[in-house]
């Protein structure tokens, strides 16, 4: 049986991965998933069982929902990492299509899509992680969808702002 | 028997697309996609999605995973004082806010002129000046370490410390004096690795005591940014975050007086 931190220690790799997709840029994904390690770590005595992979994408979306939380409140600051670029900018050739096109998802929507499609979580799992019901895991993933497809096909997408 | 008029919901074809769908409803599903030109459009769509995704992304997980990820160094507990972990972390977050402030606002318009905004810039301008120079770089040679390290304690009002980064690669230089910030002397010494790598420490008179790690990059160079006991450090060197973080983390704890004090 691996250890509590072996499993944590060979998730690592796809939290990078979930990070990167996440947020786009590889530093801050790379410091989000340095901090899902050391709380993880620092509170192993709290988890009690249940899959280890689930918990720390838990851990990585709420500190990304915290960090997009705290720069919408600082906006003159903060411009919003590269995504209202991204929102303004039509697609263009290349591969970066696709990462421009998940710039232009609602947080929460973005976070079911990759964890269904990139990182092969159930619907189950990711109503755990989101902490909310199936229903509203899938309806998240059918609007983002819809709203890939939309930007894909080059119709303008309706802006809308990370809260 | 399959039927092929079964109603298919959205949610069904999602469900199939993710693999999501019980067995008994796959055939069925398979077959309503089959009469249905417009949905099957939807779910190839939907299904090149995801292969764009995985494609842009996947290779993610394959890469080798950095130093300051590996759970040794996660685990690590610094020693006493504000710790480097601590503050590597908090420039992560600094960075998002100063990148943004910077491009914001204009150098010198409201920044206070021995901030953050402007010392960084003052010792990344400097970095870029020098760090080409081939036969002039600094005013006092690495060998001369000593004298250099008096010299530029004396012009600069306070003991200054010149770090000793051999143990990661990188020969001091020298050192050279630069105006600062307000028109005090700042110090500035200049690292090389054996590939011909420089790095550059600047120091200069800050108004706070003390400061958080910050990180900014500007045009291909990077620099960590901190106040420890007044005094304004900016390492800087080649925009390569894992380097310099490093590179960084030598010079914090050769030049942590505060922390020294403490203990």
């Amino acid at each position: 049986m691996p250890t509590f931190r072996q499993k944590v220690e060979a998730t690592i790799p796809a939290l990078r991965r979930y990070g990167r997709a996440l947020t786009r840029d590889t530093d801050i994904a790379d410091d989000l998933v340095q901090d899902t390690l050391v709380r993880a770590l620092r509170s192993e005595h709290l988890f009690h069982g249940g899959d280890v992979r689930s918990w720390l994408y838990t851990i990585l979306t709420n500190l990304n929902r915290n960090r997009l939380r705290s720069l919408a409140r600082r906006p003159t600051l903060a411009p919003i990492e590269d995504n209202d670029a991204a929102e303004l900018a039509g697609p263009e050739a290349g591969g970066r299509d696709i990462e421009r096109a998940l710039a232009t998802l609602v947080d929460d929507q973005r976070q079911a899509l990759l964890l269904v499609v990139l990182e092969g979580l159930t619907y189950r799992e990711v109503a755990e992680v989101q902490g909310v019901p199936i229903g509203t895991v899938m309806s998240r993933l059918a609007r983002a969808r819809v709203q890939i497809k939309t930007y894909l096909d080059g119709e303008r997408p309706a802006l809308r702002r990370v809260k | 028997m399959i039927d092929r008029d079964a109603p298919v919901t959205e949610d069904e074809l999602h469900a199939f697309v993710d693999g999501e769908l019980p067995a008994d409803r796959r055939e069925a599903v398979a077959a309503f996609l089959a009469n249905h030109p417009e949905d099957a459009a939807k779910v190839a769509a939907w299904r090149a999605q995801m292969d764009e995704i995985r494609t842009r992304y996947g290779a993610v997980a394959d890469e080798p995973v950095p130093e300051r990820l590996k759970l040794d160094y996660v685990m690590r507990t610094p020693r006493g004082g504000r710790s480097w972990m601590g503050m590597a972390a908090a420039a992560a977050v600094a960075a998002f806010v100063i990148g943004g402030a910077a491009g914001w606002m204009a150098r010198g318009a409201s920044a206070a002129p021995n901030g953050f905004a402007s010392i960084t810039a003052d010792a990344i301008d400097a970095y870029k000046l020098y760090v080409v120079e081939v036969r002039h770089p600094v005013e006092v040679p690495g060998s001369e370490r000593a004298h250099m390290t008096q010299w530029l304690s004396k012009r600069f009002g306070t003991a200054l410390q010149v770090p000793d980064l051999e143990s990661i690669g990188l020969k001091l230089v020298g050192g050279r004096l630069l105006p600062g910030p307000t028109g005090e002397a700042a110090a500035f010494y200049m690292y090389e690795s054996a590939s011909g790598e420089r790095f550059t420490i600047y120091c200069a008179k800050a108004t706070t005591p003390e400061s958080a790690l910050r990180y900014k990059t500007a045009d291909g160079a990077a620099a960590f940014y901190w106040v420890d006991d007044k005094v304004a450090y900016v390492v800087s060197g080649p925009a390569d975050r894992d380097r310099l973080e490093k590179v960084t983390k030598q010079v914090y704890e050769q030049v942590d007086r505060s922390g020294a004090r403490k203990s």
